[in-house]
């Protein structure tokens, strides 16, 4: 297999890793207002993700940084061409990282709130705008001779990428929503699967539009194994979800985010970056770097990704335990120092 | 202001703000994993409390420093196209390899070590936040070779075809010899940003005489962390000097404003020039320590910013190749001069702590508690000085920075994403500095605060128990 083809498949692995993991974090974020009533209900559900959000956004980070060394013309075109929307994923980023960190650090009610608000907005706006985003990198976006973008803001929410950034919210709601079902106990583990019931239908058919519509666009006759296989994880989380089997569930909805993600890239190949244009597209080959670049980073990628995941795997089972509002301990003391 | 000068602000302002950070985690989770493993070793509960009150601040500083770095990571993409097509296959590999290697490392140890007090055995949780450090570490090396590679481009040639550079020899730009000084000098730097933080928040409580038992011990770490990291800052800035006198001769004539090429060259300590820049008016020198700084030897000869102008244009064609000399002039002397302080202040206070004294006399503590604040300012007058000193090029000798920024962004989407950013970041400060002045007085937790519950009769229990740490 050529290293341009490698490549493409381990970014495409990165972004899929990256949604599934903070796919649920983000609709925890989004679920707070929705499932934690009160404060210790909003503590129960940010604890679920509390030690593992942030190794699961360097997921992002990494793509894009594998994207810069493997293929520096696709990241100097996505970056300054989808520049707005992603400065606004930027500003949300930072906006939630701080609050996780920083809501419990005061004992004030105004001031969690504040935070919680931060992260309510800090997972949607993501959430939405990463399926603008690779919406219209499937759909195909003007660039220009240099690759340079040409079109304007307008141009990136059209109809088609406004439907993707439905379907992500959407799934990464009802992501969130099974994960917590499946990492909480008591009163709010049963809210979470109520909410599961209905997300789970608002996935299948926003998701179902937008996968079919790609097909139909610009799918390949495998596309339809994958997009099938993505409508059969979401048929399963909703099988599994009336039954109470949270962890099927919860696979469902992972296969379901994995083979939706694998569909846009498996549409997308060999091209990275489409131009609606005629001319200007960037594809595997013609956005690469050398091959003796690449020829490093696939070194560096085989031996490190395995460890990776092994160390990733082991965290989540070292914080395997459900918990429940009894587990929430009180807000730290307020030690006021003596001047 | 057009799109270039948007974007340089933006990232100026951006890593200055985001190098605050980064010493800091990197000093201060080595001294957090020391005193947890003084804690293992002895026994004493003075460290176990030491090590949850500098790992409570050393997290509200890690969580700025994480979040301010995503923007780093994609702002290369966003203002500065034309700069990624161009070195994207040099540049990239080292970002995407510091990701892979140190982020995750650095993240989801992290994660295990604050959530982990009781679900880890004490010695693999101390072994999480040693990972960290670790993980610090090779994130810098990495993002340094990136860095010395625009300062002293090697191992890559430019395609004629493509006109981009492509890279030839990875191990030259992992063992570039601008590397292998400038990390040394940056840890040695963030060393001292963790000691003299952690030194200067314990002044403060010890002035007030609280805490003895932890903040002494402290105190004492950090001084002599930061004493033995001043003097690795100087070494290695001395042998950094030499090599930049080599590779760009432009920066260390504009660190000097030494306009004219001098044998001996002496250093000044105060020059003021012509508004334009040209010439010099007038100045205070010392005679022969410009040309020992630059050459090793106390005769040699320094090139002047004139002489080295008419080679550059010689060499690269007609053009400006002069950075901006005041900030380059100021910025140099102001690192050279925190520098020495810090060298200073931590002996100064090493001598006034020695066989178990504790100073009466207030003035010290207040030093010591301002100290905290020239780390900051020497690490970012550091940084300032050898990127600007490096303009008019993005990559010395190779690509200019008028030729790197994105065609195709407006500026005034880039305004609106400095002005964000920085109204954001502005914010945040406050918000930021509040948290850690509230957490810095509070003081440590008391000794039965961070003893472990009794061990529970059963297993029913032990489920039932709230977490040792949450959100």
């Amino acid at each position: 297999m050529e290293l341009t083809t490698v490549w493409f498949i381990v970014i495409a692995f990165l972004w899929t890793s990256y949604f599934f993991l903070e796919g649920f974090d983000f609709g925890v974020g989004m679920l707070l207002p929705v499932l934690g009533r009160d404060d210790v209900e909003r503590r129960v559900l940010i604890n679920t993700i509390g030690p593992v959000w942030d190794g699961n956004e360097v997921w992002f980070i990494v793509a894009g940084a594998a994207t810069f060394a493997a293929f520096p013309e696709w990241y100097a075109t996505l970056f300054s061409g989808f520049y707005l929307p992603l400065l606004a994923i930027l500003l949300a980023l930072i906006v939630r990282g701080v609050a996780f960190e920083y809501r419990g650090k005061k004992d004030d009610p105004r001031w969690r709130a504040r935070w919680d608000r931060a992260i309510f907005w800090g997972s949607l706006l993501p959430a939405f705008l990463w399926g603008v985003a690779f919406a219209n990198i499937v759909r195909g976006v003007p660039l220009d001779a240099s690759h340079e973008y040409a079109g304007t803001l307008g141009d990136l929410l059209n109809p088609y990428a406004l439907l993707g950034g439905l379907t992500t919210t959407i799934l990464f709601v009802l992501h969130g929503a099974v994960f917590l079902a499946l990492k909480t106990s008591g009163d709010v583990r049963v809210q979470a699967r109520r909410v599961a019931t209905v997300a789970v239908a608002a996935a299948v058919a926003a998701g179902g539009a937008f996968l079919l519509i790609t097909q139909v666009q610009h799918g390949k006759p495998v596309t339809w194994l994958t997009a099938g296989g993505a409508a059969a994880g979401l048929l399963l989380t909703a099988a599994a979800n009336r039954r109470g089997r949270e962890g099927w569930a919860f696979a469902g909805t992972g296969a379901a985010i994995v083979l939706a993600v694998a569909t846009l890239f498996t549409a997308l190949f060999p091209d990275v970056m489409p131009s609606t244009l005629g001319s200007g597209g960037l594809t595997t080959e013609n956005a690469a770097s050398s091959g003796y670049t690449l020829k490093i980073m696939t070194w560096v990628a085989a031996v490190f990704t395995p460890i990776v995941l092994v160390y990733q795997g082991w965290t989540y089972w070292v914080f395997r335990k459900r918990i429940s509002t009894s587990h929430i301990p009180a807000a730290p003391k307020q030690t006021e120092p003596v001047p | 202001m057009d799109s270039v000068d948007i974007a340089r602000w933006q990232f100026g302002i951006t890593t200055v703000y985001h190098f605050f950070f980064v010493p800091l985690t990197i000093g201060l989770s080595a001294l957090v994993a020391g005193l947890e493993t003084a804690w293992l070793r002895t026994g004493k509960t003075r460290y176990l409390r030491a090590t949850k009150f500098w790992g409570k601040l050393f997290l509200i500083n890690f969580a700025m420093g994480i979040v301010t770095g995503i923007v780093q990571e994609f702002q290369f993409g966003m203002n500065w196209s034309d700069y990624s097509r161009f070195v994207g296959d040099i540049f990239g590999a080292p970002l995407a390899i510091e990701g892979l290697l140190a982020f995750f490392v650095e993240s989801t140890f992290l994660g295990l070590w604050i959530f982990g007090w009781d679900r880890l055995n004490a010695k693999l949780h101390n072994a999480c936040i040693w990972l960290v450090h670790i993980g610090t570490l090779l994130s810098a090396y990495f993002i340094l070779a990136a860095n010395s590679w625009m300062q002293h481009p090697v191992g890559y040639r430019v395609d004629h075809e493509t006109g981009r550079a492509v890279l030839t020899d990875f191990w030259a730009v992992l063992t570039n010899s601008t590397q292998l000084v400038a990390f040394p000098h940056t840890i040695t730097a963030a060393f001292v940003t963790g000691g003299l933080f952690m030194a200067g928040v314990s002044a403060w409580h010890l002035a007030r005489r609280k805490n003895i038992e932890v903040f002494r011990p402290s105190l004492k770490l950090a001084l002599v962390v930061t004493a033995i990291a001043s003097i690795g800052v100087a070494i290695t800035g001395d042998v950094q000097g030499k090599v930049m006198t080599d590779q760009q001769p432009m920066k260390m004539a504009a660190a000097e404003a030494l306009y004219e090429t001098e044998q001996p060259a002496s250093f000044s300590l105060f020059t003021v020039g012509t508004l334009d820049g040209d010439e010099e008016i007038f100045g205070i020198k010392v005679p022969r320590v410009l040309s020992f700084l630059a050459t090793g030897t106390f005769d040699g000869e320094v090139k002047g910013i004139n002489d080295v102008q008419a080679a550059e244009e010689a060499r690269y064609g007609p053009g400006d190749y002069r950075p901006n000399i005041p900030v380059a002039y100021w910025n140099f002397r102001i690192m050279v001069g925190v520098g020495i302080l810090t060298a200073l202040v931590s002996l100064a206070g090493l001598w006034l702590l020695r066989r178990g004294r504790l100073p009466a006399n207030p003035w010290v503590y207040r030093i010591g508690v301002l100290s905290l604040a020239l780390p900051f300012i020497g690490n970012s007058a550091g940084w300032i000085f050898t990127e600007m000193g490096r303009q008019p090029w993005s990559v010395f000798g190779v690509l200019k920075t008028s030729a790197s920024v994105s065609p195709g962004v407006s500026p005034a989407s880039m305004l609106i994403s400095v002005i964000s950013l920085t109204a954001l970041y502005g914010v945040l400060m406050v918000i930021e500095a509040g948290l850690m002045l509230k957490y810095a007085k509070a003081g440590p937790p008391s000794e039965d605060e961070v003893l472990p519950p009794p061990p529970s009769d059963s297993d029913s229990d032990s489920d039932e128990r709230s977490l040792a740490f949450a959100y």
